[in-house]
């Protein structure tokens, strides 16, 4: 795991997450309390803050760190559920080697700290719409010896599509689900904003491949 | 007194959660020690899981804490402040399902009495829908 890299999934995470805060502002306004763009942006412009650290790290240690800044300075629900799913893979990375099954590993104990943290389970119109099929996605890929270009091409196309298909789903958990009836038929933000980072962290990855 | 449980408020706002503590105060007086915490890092609307750690840790003592929390990110942030607590001290913090104003009133009255944690919160959790 190059130095590099870490800095290169720094910038492609955080220019994502700065480029559309608006969107992802515009969602919660919809159907939540309409802070998820600036609370993403605060907490992406803090781990951007720390990348020449991060880049020294190696990558648990690094999304360990990453995760307690989510945790630490977005102020909202989603900082403790984005801190969770990293700090998880931190943790469990340490152990694993950095190949492709010790990935399907890590994200596997990132999905599990967010399903606890949230109180959650799929169906429920959150970030687990994207990220739950993105890890079935990725550990088919791996069991299977797909090559890692048209794997992460399938990865990216799965989180647009869990993304579309939290559109008609009912809220039942967090803010949205005051809403009722009424939250169907918006895209979740927190499903919008784990697509946009499941993408920008694939096109690094697949920039690296090429 | 020092027994007694202590009260923590964790509102989206900081006046909301000031508010509630003056409140509290004024119902069931000096008997039992209330914090209180609100607004993210930036001061905006929000919580901040290093802001309500520290409050937890102002008012803790052997009778435990009972957290009173308003919307969802109040109470994600507040289990990861109590998960960051000294290990001893995690079993003697819990987080009420129960509204925030009504809630940490009735929390404190309870408190005021001398009750336990698990009683303070059953108290607290009666007003739940």
């Amino acid at each position: 795991m190059s130095t590099q890299l870490i800095a290169r999934l720094i910038d492609a995470t955080a220019g994502s997450i700065e480029a559309n805060a608006e969107l992802l502002t515009q969602l919660d306004q919809a159907i939540g309390d309409g802070d998820h763009g600036l609370n993403m942006k605060r907490g992406f412009a803090a781990i951007r803050a720390a990348r020449d650290e991060l880049s020294a790290l190696r990558l648990p240690e690094a999304l360990n760190k990453a995760g307690m800044l989510l945790v630490t300075k977005v102020g909202g629900a989603s900082g403790p559920l984005y801190g969770s799913l990293l700090l998880a893979m931190g943790k469990a990375g340490a152990a694993l080697e950095s190949n492709r099954a010790g990935a399907v590993s890590m994200l596997s104990e990132g999905v599990a700290a967010v399903k606890k943290r949230g109180k959650s389970e799929v169906g429920e119109k959150t970030m687990l719409e994207v990220l739950v099929p993105v890890l079935g996605a990725l550990r088919q890929g791996v069991e299977g010896g797909e090559a890692t270009a048209a794997l992460l091409e399938r990865i990216k196309r799965t989180a647009r599509e869990g993304l579309e298909a939290s559109k008609p789903l009912r809220a039942t958990k967090g803010r949205a689900s005051f809403l009722g009836e009424r939250s169907i038929g918006h895209l979740d933000p927190g499903a919008q904003s784990s697509c946009l980072l499941v993408h920008a962290v694939c096109d690094v990855f697949m920039a690296e491949a090429a | 007194m020092s027994e007694n449980v202590a009260i923590v408020i964790v509102s989206h706002s900081l006046d909301v959660a000031r508010g509630t503590a003056d409140m509290v105060r004024q119902m069931v007086g000096d008997e039992v020690r209330v914090g209180f915490c609100g607004g993210n890092p930036d001061g905006g609307l929000g919580t901040s899981m290093p802001d309500i750690k520290r409050c937890i840790e102002s008012v803790y003592g052997p009778g435990g804490v009972a957290v009173l929390v308003d919307l969802g990110g109040a109470e994600t942030n507040s289990e990861m402040a109590v998960e960051a607590l000294p290990e001893e001290w995690q079993s003697n913090v819990v987080i009420c399902n129960a509204p925030i104003v009504e809630g940490s009133v009735m929390a404190a009255t309870e408190a005021a009495g001398g009750s336990d944690l698990a009683q303070v919160r059953a108290t607290a959790e009666e007003l739940s829908p």
